[in-house]
């Protein structure tokens, strides 16, 4: 028998048990105690847990566009570095994903990447402006096979558009991811409404805001029996009304950023743009909420809205700057800080949050499995008795506009592997792919 | 102390002497010396990059009178309104040799933002950044105040303040509000519901929907400016409306507590928020605060630019 | 440290400073005493009172703070400003005595000069100090001195008055200021 690529020897499963992962052709070879084989490369999992490869619903990789912040390939080396194999690019670059051409550019630049998967999110509207559906049909026949829409950045505000919108992704059982913000509600909004906002004399964001859109697309979705999925959840409020269509059978998911687990609207004090971001920061009762929300599953997952942004963007006043802030690279150590260690989450929620609830709402197929033989190989290894301190210059994405600068963080993404292939050794980022 | 960003930077001791440094400054200059030596080869940059004719000026006279070299850097033919970053200016006033600059701002929080920075090295002191704060507006209020009302003692203990009109937008209520509250002022915040910030149950202040049931009990009557545009942004219905519940005019005037006084932080809105009597009336200190505003901006400049901390009383 | 002067020493030097000025001036009536905050002034209404009762009338007396003319303020921690009096008589032609605790560098006195200078114009400028320390740095002299205190540049002096500190005495202590 021929030598495995790789054998992970010792690892903890999700559930805890350890075993033996041995790697090769693309698939999980064998998953047994004490691999008796041989192996090209062995790895020493004796402290680390292994997880199926992080999928994340909400990436901005700013290409075409924005190439100066971020690329496809730099954002695939951040996705990697950060545990990622499958990264879902959101539709507002320039020009917008709104047409089959862009969203086949887009996925092409992604194999041609080869860290992972990058699966283009199509654009509900045209120019994202909220009136005329885009060629919808089109992105989704296309290469690209693009089941997720999303206007994000901008709400669908008009509900005639959604209302069409979520009638007709149900012809190819598609999804439109709703960034929920009332447009007149946050004209000129810089953070949330409340206390803070109140004392630093910066235009409030209200939460209802929020919640307005959230409740009236679930009763929509509810109406015309479609799929709604509810980008960057960040309320109290934005919760309970989760809650409570999911209780009344509503085929609503949503998700939740690491940063809405962890920051907090007080951060803005410093009028550092780096916390400006959209959805804002918001209360500690919120974090709280959004964590219990998370752990019982009414929040499905966690998703980065990894929104890379150049020096001068966030260089300047604070109502001058873009919204937006990195998180592919931090994600999992987020989640571990903020779920596993505070006790609320357990490895195998981890694995339900990160990678297979994401990649079954995606409908990303190779994503997700179990780690099981035959498995095909896209998981990470974690060593969470590990820390690392975030610095700001040495991350791997084009821009440098991360909260954490100086944070130390539990946590650390060791090896990931894309289709059995590792992309992350050690830490470290492998040469495979467009390098 | 190195900056002046927001009142929240003082403590009560201070604040309270910047009012005495302003009070022996107010002294020495309404004698016969017009000009003191004390920031000769200083420079200090007035940055502006919204129009606000008023303050620059105030701030020019202070700095002049302290024989500081004064350069005027305003929004109209600026780089600043070309769209060049804060950045570059700042980095641009460094390489001049600005000891502190006195920065007006539209954005919150933009003289923070530039006292933060690594851009430059100079003092920075906040001459109103968007609708944050203005605190030597309120220095100067409670220094008009305390010059008119105080009983003898250093603070406004004992004195009750109105604050009326758009406490939302206004920079000049959230500095006066932390400030006298500080100094042991009783402040009563009177708006229409809509010109309250959310969350303003945190200050130290009282709010009122209700002019007219606060005017007798107040000493100080302060008038906010209303923006004829917060009227397309429905924050009042119209000018008459806003007028009759939230003006002041002479039937209200009427009403005032024996002694109590009208001021503006200006300028006025005349037959707006306060009527053109009422203005010009005997208890308005108005134009006293314009000329107050000079003396207290000697005192800033003089604490900010003479060195590291004030020592109050000290040999 | 040392005790350079006692209380009963403080009051003999005053006493004959207080004699010594009325014997130059000719007596009381064009004179202003200006004492420099904080321990020049309290030494200024001493002197005052003294001379008062040698006469048998008031003498204007005010004070003079000269924060605002120093030339040293990038130097040092701001320092509060003090009370500026001038006596309602004024300063025209007035023969002014300058009062201070502690001759030093002659810069406090220089900014005084300044400050003068934009008050009026005296017929005379004198000056009066309790103890002279030496190491001037300015052509500055003294025209009525408590107590010549020769020191090294690394030792202070200090002059406590019971107004302030509870006691009168006037100490040399070791180490740099
Ligand atoms: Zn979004």
């Amino acid at each position: 028998m021929k030598p495995a690529d790789y054998l992970i020897k010792g690892v903890s499963l999700p559930d805890g048990k350890k075993a033996d992962i041995a790697i090769s052709d693309g698939v999980i070879a064998s998953l047994s105690n004490g691999f008796k084989g041989e192996a090209n490369t062995i790895i020493d999992g004796s402290e680390c847990v292994a997880l199926p490869g992080l999928v994340d619903l909400h990436t901005h990789l700013r290409e075409p566009g924005r190439e100066d912040a971020e690329t496809v390939l730099s954002g695939s080396r951040a996705g990697a570095k950060g545990g990622f194999t499958a990264l879902s690019a959101m539709a507002n670059t320039s020009p917008v994903a709104d047409t089959a051409g862009v969203v086949e550019q887009v996925y092409r630049l992604g194999q041609e990447a080869g860290l992972l998967d990058v699966f283009p999110i199509g654009a509900v509207t045209q120019g994202l402006k909220g009136e005329a559906l885009s060629e919808i049909g089109a992105m989704a026949d296309s290469v690209a096979r693009v089941r997720v829409f999303s206007d994000d950045g901008n709400c669908v505000f008009d509900p005639l558009v959604m209302r069409r919108a979520l009638e007709y992704i149900k012809k190819f059982g598609g999804l439109i991811a709703q960034h929920a913000q009332d447009p007149r509600m946050t004209i000129g909004s810089q953070m949330n409404e409340g206390v803070v906002s109140a004392r630093l004399g910066l235009k409030g964001w209200p939460a209802v805001a929020e919640e307005a859109i959230i409740a009236r697309d679930v009763l929509l979705a509810d109406h015309v029996k479609s799929r709604l999925h509810i980008c960057h959840l960040t309320t109290a409020g934005g919760v309970e009304i989760i809650r409570w269509a999911k209780a009344r059978g509503i085929d609503v998911t949503a998700e939740v950023t690491p940063h809405h687990l962890l920051l907090t609207d007080d951060l803005a004090s410093s009028y550092d743009p780096v916390y400006k971001v959209n959805p804002p920061l918001r209360t500690e009762s919120d974090v709280h909420a959004l964590r219990e929300a998370l752990a019982d599953g009414t929040i499905d997952i966690v998703a980065t809205d990894h929104a890379p942004h150049p020096t001068e963007a966030k260089e300047c006043e604070w109502q001058e700057a873009a919204f937006g802030m990195l998180g592919l690279e931090t994600a999992l150590s987020i989640v571990q800080k903020t779920m596993v260690d505070t006790g609320l989450m357990n490895w195998v929620q981890v694995a339900e949050r990160m990678s297979i609830t994401p990649a079954r709402i995606g409908g990303y197929e190779s994503h997700g499995q179990a780690l099981v033989s035959g498995s095909i190989a896209n998981l990470v290894v974690i060593n969470p008795t590990q820390k690392w301190t975030v610095d700001r210059d040495l991350v791997v994405s084009n821009s440098s506009n991360t909260p954490y600068h100086g944070h130390e963080l539990p946590g650390v993404v060791a090896h990931t592997f894309y289709k059995g292939v590792a992309t992350l050794i050690n830490g470290n980022l492998t040469s495979i792919g467009g390098m | 102390m190195r900056h002046l960003l927001s009142i929240a930077d003082l403590n009560k001791s201070e604040a309270i002497s910047i009012l005495d440094t302003a009070s022996e400054l107010a002294r020495v200059s309404d004698g016969a010396v017009k000009k003191l030596p004390t920031l000769r080869g200083r420079t200090i940059v007035n940055l502006f990059a919204e129009d606000s004719t008023r303050t620059r000026i105030s701030f020019e006279a202070a700095a002049k009178r302290l024989s500081a070299d004064v350069i005027n850097f305003s929004a109209k033919g600026s780089s600043l309104s070309k769209g060049e970053s804060l950045k570059d200016t700042a980095m641009t006033l460094q390489a001049m040799g600005a000891d502190a600059v006195v920065i007006r701002h539209p954005a919150s929080g933009a003289a923070q933002r530039l006292a933060d920075s690594h851009w430059m090295s100079g003092s920075v002191v906040n001459a109103g950044d968007g609708t944050h704060e203005h605190p030597s507006q309120a220095l100067l209020d409670a220094f008009t105040i305390r010059k008119h009302l105080g009983m003898g003692g250093s603070d406004l203990t004992g004195l009750s303040v109105a604050i009326v009109g758009d406490i939302l937008h206004s920079r000049v209520a959230r500095s006066n509000v932390l400030l006298l509250s500080m100094l042991g002022a009783k402040v009563t915040l009177v708006a229409p519901p809509t010109l309250l910030p959310v969350g303003i149950d945190s200050w130290p202040a009282t709010v009122s929907y209700d002019f007219d049931s606060v005017i007798p009990h107040v000493d100080v009557v302060m008038m906010l400016r209303v923006q004829q545009e917060r009227m397309s942004d429905l924050f009042f219905p119209n000018a008459r409306e806003y007028s009759r519940y939230f003006g002041l005019n002479t039937d209200r005037m009427a009403c005032m507590k024996k002694g109590a006084i009208v001021m503006h932080p200006g300028p006025m809105n005349r037959g707006l928020e306060i009527s053109a009597e009422v203005a010009d009336s005997a208890r308005s200190v108005i134009t006293e605060q314009v000329t107050n505003g000079v003396s207290v901006r000697m005192a800033i400049l003089y604490v900010l630019l003479a060195g590291g901390a004030l020592e109050v009383g000290s040999n | 440290m040392s005790v350079a002067l006692s209380a009963q020493d403080i009051n003999r030097a005053l006493t004959r400073i207080s004699h010594e000025i009325l014997e130059k001036n000719q007596g009381a009536t064009n004179i202003v005493l200006l004492g420099i905050p904080t321990r020049g002034a309290h030494i200024a209404a001493r002197i005052s009172a003294i001379i008062g009762s040698i006469e048998g009338a008031e003498v204007p007396t005010g004070t003079l703070d000269i924060t605002l003319f120093r030339d040293d303020l990038r130097m040092r921690p701001p320092r509060a400003i003090m009370p500026t009096k001038i006596p309602a008589s004024g300063i025209e032609g007035k023969d002014v005595i300058l009062i201070d605790d502690v001759l030093f560098s002659g810069r406090t006195i220089r900014a005084a000069l300044d400050a003068l200078g934009e008050i009026g114009r005296p017929r005379t400028v004198q000056l009066a100090a309790l103890v002279d320390r030496g190491h001037r740095e300015l052509p500055i002299k003294a025209d009525f001195i408590g107590k010549n205190l020769p020191t090294a540049k690394n030792q202070s002096v200090k002059v406590l008055l019971s107004e302030i500190d509870g006691r009168d005495e006037v100490t040399i202590e070791e180490g740099a200021e």
